[in-house]
């Protein structure tokens, strides 16, 4: 943490000093790195939008703030003095309260117990000082406009108002800077506006608000300045009133095109699978739709991308078509003009889709196990007729598709967690061409890849629609999307805001739609 | 040069060997042969009869241990194993002895009592997401409590009460003698064969057939197996279906064994087929390990008690030494498999 001290023109001007100052902060994982000298400044009563694309190194510059990591390069000062946050104890102590997307209250607890969890009030010899807890905590809700029963547990309340107690919670701190992750992504739109309303009250009273959010509207709503970080470096810092949205975006964006994709030529076969209406609610709050009413098309052959930031529901898409979440989901599927009732992966897999998750530790494979038993799984009944497994065939089965994806293992019994990502990968996709499917969801395949798996996983994506599969893709990284997709459906709040042939997309058009909210433009 | 790379790769592969549970478990398995071997009472440890005795003495729990085995390496846990033998020594010793139902109906009656209780708690636990060890706590105690109902608490032994009070003595069920002989010569008995055979069918489920694979996948990543389409309730039903096929394999042996059936039988015996289990090297967390790991951790169970037996060293201690055994041993395996 040997930091050298940068004097900004503020600081030699102005006898006020930033509530908080960060600057020149660096951080690595291993020997990459994901922040690159960023400075960061918070006023009294100001909020300040943190914004960027997904991986663009926002979440660890708060986490570098809130004493999560031990080993960073830089400076941090809290009215104007020097601090270092080793643990997340020490920030909060020093009135750093950062709501994290997740909720983290213990529902079973009641929600004065909850306020007050890890700094009790006590009495003589250790005794609980219920009394004194509840009367402030009480105060506290009534300056909030937040009426509810202290008494009840947490969980009893909906998503909305347990965050507000998150809020609260932070105010008990008497937190001065309040870092506010995505916070309107599990809410709906009224539900919203109250937060907004509270957002306002707390800048009445000198907290500053560091905001991250996806969401234009909210964005131009809230902010006083802007910050955008892109790849771990800081792009600039503005007011809002003097950041053009347009402009905003290409910060954001800013990037080139760099890396090589192979040519793509689209196929346009006829149609093999139809969406309409597809609903998914969330489990906790039926009132918040994850998946609101999309529609789209796909033809044989076609490779279809669903942009969409963190939260925008383009990932619960896919797995709500390929029934993660059972019967949960509303709507209707036609595949190869057959009505498709969504049911469990099994049915779907049995249909003949596949989807490769976004994350291949939790979801994609089973990692203590072998290659070989990996990518068998999705297919086993074609190895076991009649139960009984045929190892041989299995074994050449897996040959032939570590074969065909040129994947590296030094046996077909090595356990999948001791090979490389990208082989990791090659392996579920393996899997998945086992059970020969039509319709092939990616969400995320080149996700911590190699440059050089990354194009092998192009090419093999031209090949197979080549071969006639259609594929649904979801990526982060622009530059792929625009270069794979022939077509491209843009999400933002579980709805579709937005659609594009090949050619007529860009990324400026894309993150626009991205960021809005609301329905679509007809 | 080639020559280096190859040396490399074979001492690669023998140091993955030496550290690999089986290597683990077979090294603990000489430690406690070698503690017999120094503490051999005067030659008793040399004797075949003893290590015989052993291979009887244990078999009950390595029955239970094979069941154990497959609902650990599908992430679960099954405390109903000691009730379940409990239960079906009852109704197989009213069936055989009260009854005089004969034993080719007798025993899978038996067994599928004993598959279905086991069905029960994997039922509990896949469809209705009670966690594995809630629910076959509450097997647990249900089951003996069954077992203490059917038998109305007493036990069932040759000695039959009449309804005016006195009792009528009948003959040991031909099937009793037969499960608690020896065979070959009186080298090795029916039990231990019986447990030999769970061995096998075990190894059979878990190795070579389409649930076994499965039970692996889901103990590995229950996500990702369901994700691949893998009927994950079906199949945790199935594991906890089998366990309590063997728990009432084993509750016939124990009711042969005791010519009677208890229903105390099996009390706190869950706890050692665990022990047996992990001892092995099958990991808790699910996923690994394999019935060949548990054969050598009820060996190692066995000879331990063995060897404490034949120096007559008194309960207590044998109970702490015990105790103290089972800590070191799976110490020793969790170093391996990090």
């Amino acid at each position: 943490m040997s930091g050298q001290v940068r004097l900004s023109q503020d600081e030699k001007t102005m006898g006020g000093k930033p509530l908080l100052r960060m600057s020149g902060i660096g951080k690595s994982f291993g020997s990459v790195r994901v922040l690159h000298g960023v400075d960061f400044e918070l006023n009294a009563g100001e909020v300040h939008i943190l914004a960027g694309e997904n991986g663009a190194g926002k979440s660890t510059l708060i986490k570098v703030l809130a004493g999560v990591y031990r080993n960073w390069r830089g400076r941090v000062e809290l009215d104007g003095r020097r601090v270092s946050f080793t643990e997340p104890q020490q920030a909060r102590r020093a009135g750093i309260a950062v709501i994290y997307q997740e909720i983290s209250l213990v529902g079973a607890l009641p929600v004065v117990d909850n306020l007050f969890l890890g700094r009790e009030r006590t009495k003589c010899a250790g005794l609980l000082d219920r009394e004194a807890q509840r009367e402030a905590a009480r105060a506290l809700l009534a300056g909030l406009e937040l009426d509810i029963d202290i008494e009840r547990p947490a969980a009893s309340y909906p998503i909305p108002v347990q965050q507000m107690v998150e809020i609260a919670k932070a105010l008990l701190l008497d937190a001065r800077v309040i870092v506010m992750d995505e916070p309107t992504s599990t809410l709906t739109r009224p539900e919203a506006e109250k937060l907004f309303e509270m957002i306002g009250r707390l800048k009445g009273r000198g907290c500053g608000i560091i905001y991250i959010s996806h969401k234009m509207d909210e964005i131009y709503r809230l902010a006083d300045r802007i910050t955008v970080l892109r790849d771990g470096a800081l792009v600039g810092t503005r007011a809002a009133a003097e950041l053009a949205g347009k402009e905003f975006v290409r910060w954001m964006v800013g990037r080139e095109i760099t890396s090589q994709f192979p040519p793509r030529r689209p196929e346009s076969g006829p149609e093999i699978l139809r969406v309409g209406n597809l609903t998914l609610r969330d489990k906790s709050n039926s009132r918040h739709k994850l998946v609101d009413n999309c529609s789209f098309k796909l033809r044989r052959g076609e490779i279809l991308g669903v942009a969409g930031l963190q939260g925008s529901g383009n990932s619960e898409l896919l797995h709500a078509l390929f029934g993660s979440f059972g019967g949960r989901v509303s709507g209707e599927v036609r595949l190869e003009g057959k009505p498709f009732g969504v049911r469990s992966p099994a049915h779907a897999i049995a249909s003949g889709m596949a989807l490769l998750t976004n994350d291949r530790q939790a979801t994609g494979c089973v990692t203590c196990m072998g290659v070989r038993a990996n990518i068998t799984l999705a297919a086993l009944r074609k190895f076991s007729p009649g139960l009984w497994l045929d190892g041989a065939a299995e074994r050449r089965a897996a040959e032939a598709g570590a074969e065909q994806l040129s994947l590296r293992a030094a046996s077909m019994e090595m356990p999948v967690e001791n090979l490389s990502g990208g082989n990791q990968q090659k392996v579920i996709l393996a899997k998945w061409l086992e059970t020969m499917p039509r319709v092939f969801l990616l969400d995320e395949p080149t996700r911590g890849v190699d440059v050089g798996v990354k194009q092998e996983i192009y090419s093999l994506m031209n090949r197979w629609t080549a071969g006639g599969m259609s594929i649904v893709l979801i990526t982060s990284e622009m530059p792929e999307l625009l270069a794979m997709s022939d077509r491209i459906i843009v999400m933002s709040s579980g709805r579709i805001t937005a659609r594009f042939g090949r050619g007529e997309a860009t990324q400026e058009k894309i993150l626009a739609a991205a960021m809005s909210r609301g329905g679509e433009a007809a | 040069m080639n020559a280096d790379k190859t040396a490399v790769a074979v001492k690669d592969r023998i140091d993955r060997i030496l550290r690999s549970p089986a290597a683990r478990a077979l090294a603990s398995l000489a430690a406690v042969v070698l503690l017999g071997v120094i503490f051999n009472a005067d030659g008793a440890f040399f004797k075949w009869g003893t290590h015989r005795d052993m291979l009887r003495q244990v078999s009950v729990f390595g029955i239970l241990g094979c069941g154990m085995t497959v609902v650990i390496i599908a992430a679960g846990i099954d405390l109903s194993v000691g009730s379940l033998l409990g239960v079906s020594s009852v109704l197989f010793s009213m069936l055989t002895i009260h009854s005089g139902v004969s034993p080719w109906l007798a025993i899978p009656a038996t067994l599928a009592v004993g598959a279905a209780f086991g069905a029960a708690s994997g039922a509990l636990s896949a469809r209705w997401s009670i966690q594995p060890f809630i629910a076959t706590l509450a097997m647990m105690v249900f089951a003996r409590g069954v077992a203490k109902l059917i038998s109305g608490g007493q036990k069932i032994s040759t000695a039959v009460q009449q309804a005016d009070g006195s009792y009528r003595y009948v003959d040991v069920p031909a099937v009793f003698e037969f499960i608690n002989s020896s065979v070959l010569g009186g080298n090795i008995t029916v039990v231990t064969l019986l447990f030999l055979l769970c061995v096998i069918v075990t190894w059979i489920v878990l190795d070579r057939l389409r649930p076994g694979r499965w039970i692996y996948a889901i103990g590995g990543n229950e996500e990702a197996a369901r994700l691949s389409g893998v009927p994950v309730r079906s199949v945790k039903v199935f594991a906890y279906a089998l366990s309590g096929l063997f728990c009432a394999l084993a509750g016939i042996c124990q009711a042969a064994q005791e010519q009677q059936g208890d229903p105390e039988a099996g009390m706190t015996y869950e706890l050692t087929a665990i022990a047996i289990v992990v001892i092995g090297g099958t990991s808790l967390r699910g996923g690994t390990g394999g019935i060949w790991l548990t054969l050598l951790g009820t060996v190692i169970i066995g000879y331990l008690e063995k060897v404490l037996s034949i120096n007559a060293v008194g309960e207590a201690s044998r109970l702490m030494l015990t105790g103290a055994i089972i800590v070191l041993a799976v110490l020793f395996q969790k170093r391996g498999g990090s």
